[in-house]
């Protein structure tokens, strides 16, 4: 046994386990401090590393970490990653005080979440889940399967990544993050996510109003052609009502009204028009 | 039908699976494609589980946890409204329709452990004291356990009675405009779900590709796949054209840059 190097170093193993463990991040989130608990959680590995049991160093590395924390679910991998490299940094003696660690954390967060929350759930996970709806509306397996595999292979494979990659750049991440990188890449998903909607509220809707305009007697044949409001809604533009209802409801979010009482009005709507007549599948 | 001892207890696992997927928010099982599914497997009809999962991810695809905002819980929505279809007897319709109160209700629990959490959080701080990262495992796990348990107990309550002559009389006893107006409405419904994420974008000035996706998809026939392919196309082309992101070609393009500046100044 030599006293070669006092040199702690993480090890490969221990950021397996700050990955395997993020993946319960949310598991004890509530109101006060968010995620706060499940960052230590997803820590713990490198605490057990970097500080002796018993320490006064371990102590304070557990109130560090046990501060208030919220970001999108998946970005916390490469902020986790920094504060690893921070943490081993800090434990060989590099003068990074309590400040210098929450703060990147604090002010990673708020931009982190940004890109996060419009490509995973606005871009990502609809557009997985409307291709496996698709194909579980006639009972396929392939459906809930595919959703499934893709979105877990890219959530695994960003976090991982996330995580490795955070810890090979330690603090020097912000600088990286004044590139456009970001913004690219919330601009391009925020694009493709828009697009997809568009198309969803043409395709994925079904509002018919079969009330009847007009009855023709061809005088030819003696065969009556009927026009209901639709054919005429559809002549102009297929899926203009439900364009309108979106609309209605970008609207209504905007106002602050819970989705929950836009669905249960639309539900009414659903059984006075069905009762009355003039709306069908 | 006949739910034996087995498929209750399996039941209450894919609840139990459901309910912390639903909190964590990382392996999808809460998701109706996924949670649906899995009760339609351990029912014996994963046919039907999985043609409401379906339908029922249509109307969830929007519901998302963004910052401290929480969503409409698809977690019990899905669980509760697959039972009462497969075991229950239900047709699917009603199932979805029964889905939507149940989502409000999974919300207002979920609400409610996130609250008694924050105990499990001030419990954190005492391993500051004493340094015990056993106690921090313990509680973290164990907060998730009770988001787990929102769903199982619920579940279990509703796989167990669900064959009871009370319940049966209550569910059949809805009248049919009541369903057939909620399956008209499901059409409908589904766009609050994109309303919620076109919302989340924040990107007003990004709605021209919104028109784009809804004028190709009203005039062709493209599947998703196709959608998506062209959607990722046009993604790229933008940002490799626009401007704001080739200042430097511009800048050692000419000698001319200071009024580029101007230009950039207005803009702004």
């Amino acid at each position: 046994m030599g006293t070669i190097s006092n040199e702690k170093k993480l090890t490969k193993r221990d950021l397996f386990g700050v990955f395997v463990r993020s993946n319960l991040f949310q598991g004890s989130w509530n109101f006060e401090r968010m995620q706060a608990l499940g960052y230590q959680f997803s820590m713990i590995p490198a605490i057990k590393r970097l500080y002796p049991e018993g320490s006064e160093e371990r102590k304070q590395a557990i109130k560090r970490h046990n501060e208030f924390f919220n970001t999108h679910p998946f970005v916390a991998a490469p902020i986790l990653g920094v504060n690893l490299a921070m943490e081993e940094q800090r434990a060989n003696g590099a003068p990074i005080d309590d400040a210098a660690i929450n703060g990147i954390k604090v002010g990673l967060m708020g931009p982190l979440a940004g890109v996060g929350d419009p490509i995973f759930w606005g871009t990502a996970r609809p557009i997985f889940a409307a291709l496996g709806a698709s194909i579980a509306m006639s009972g396929n397996i392939l459906g809930p399967l595919l959703f499934f595999v893709l979105f877990n292979a890219v959530r695994l494979g960003f976090r991982w990544w996330g995580i490795s990659y955070g810890y090979s750049k330690g603090s020097d991440v912000v600088s990286d993050m004044g590139g456009n990188l970001l913004q690219k890449l919330t601009e391009g998903s925020s694009i493709l996510g828009l697009f997809i909607m568009g198309a969803l509220v043409n395709k994925w809707t079904s509002i018919n109003v079969p009330l009847v305009v007009s009855r023709i007697k061809s005088t030819d044949t003696g065969k009556i052609t009927t026009t209901t409001v639709q054919d005429i809604l559809d002549q102009l533009m297929p899926g203009l009502l439900p364009l309108a209802f979106t609309f209605g409801c970008m609207w209504l979010l905007k106002k602050k009204v819970s989705p929950l009482w836009i669905i249960l009005a639309i539900f009414v709507i659903g059984i006075i028009g069905y009762w009355g007549g003039f709306l069908s599948k | 039908m006949d739910v034996n001892i087995v498929q209750t207890i399996l039941v209450f696992i894919v609840a139990c699976i459901s309910g912390m997927g639903s909190i964590l928010d990382e392996f999808q099982t809460h998701r109706p494609l996924i949670a649906c599914t899995l009760i339609g497997l351990v029912l014996g009809d994963i046919k039907t589980g999985i043609i409401i999962g379906g339908t029922l991810e249509m109307i969830a695809l929007g519901w998302m946890n963004i910052g401290a905002a929480v969503a409409p819980d698809s977690a019990l929505a899905s669980i509760i409204s697959t039972i009462l279809v497969i075991a229950g007897g239900q047709d699917i319709g009603a199932g979805i329709a029964l889905a939507v109160p149940l989502a409000a209700a999974g919300q207002v629990l979920t609400i409610l452990v996130r609250s008694i959490t924050v105990a499990f959080q001030h419990g954190a701080d005492k391993s500051a004291l004493d340094g015990n990262l056993k106690r921090l495992d313990i509680l973290h796990i164990t907060a998730l356990l009770l988001q787990a348990m929102r769903i199982a107990i619920p579940a279990l309550i509703v796989i167990v009675t669900v064959g009871t002559s009370a319940v049966q009389d209550m569910l059949n006893g809805i009248p049919d405009v009541v369903t057939g107006g909620l399956n008209v409405a499901g059409g409908i419904i589904v766009v609050v779900g994109y309303a919620m994420v076109i919302n989340m974008m924040q990107a007003p000035y990004l709605m021209p590709f919104f028109f784009l996706g809804f004028v190709v998809a009203a005039f062709t026939d493209f599947n998703l796949v196709a959608l998506g392919v062209i959607g990722l196309v046009i993604a790229i082309v933008y940002i490799q054209l626009n401007p704001k992101y080739n200042k430097v070609v511009v800048a050692t393009n000419s000698g001319s840059s200071g009024t580029d500046d101007d230009l950039d100044d207005e803009l702004d």
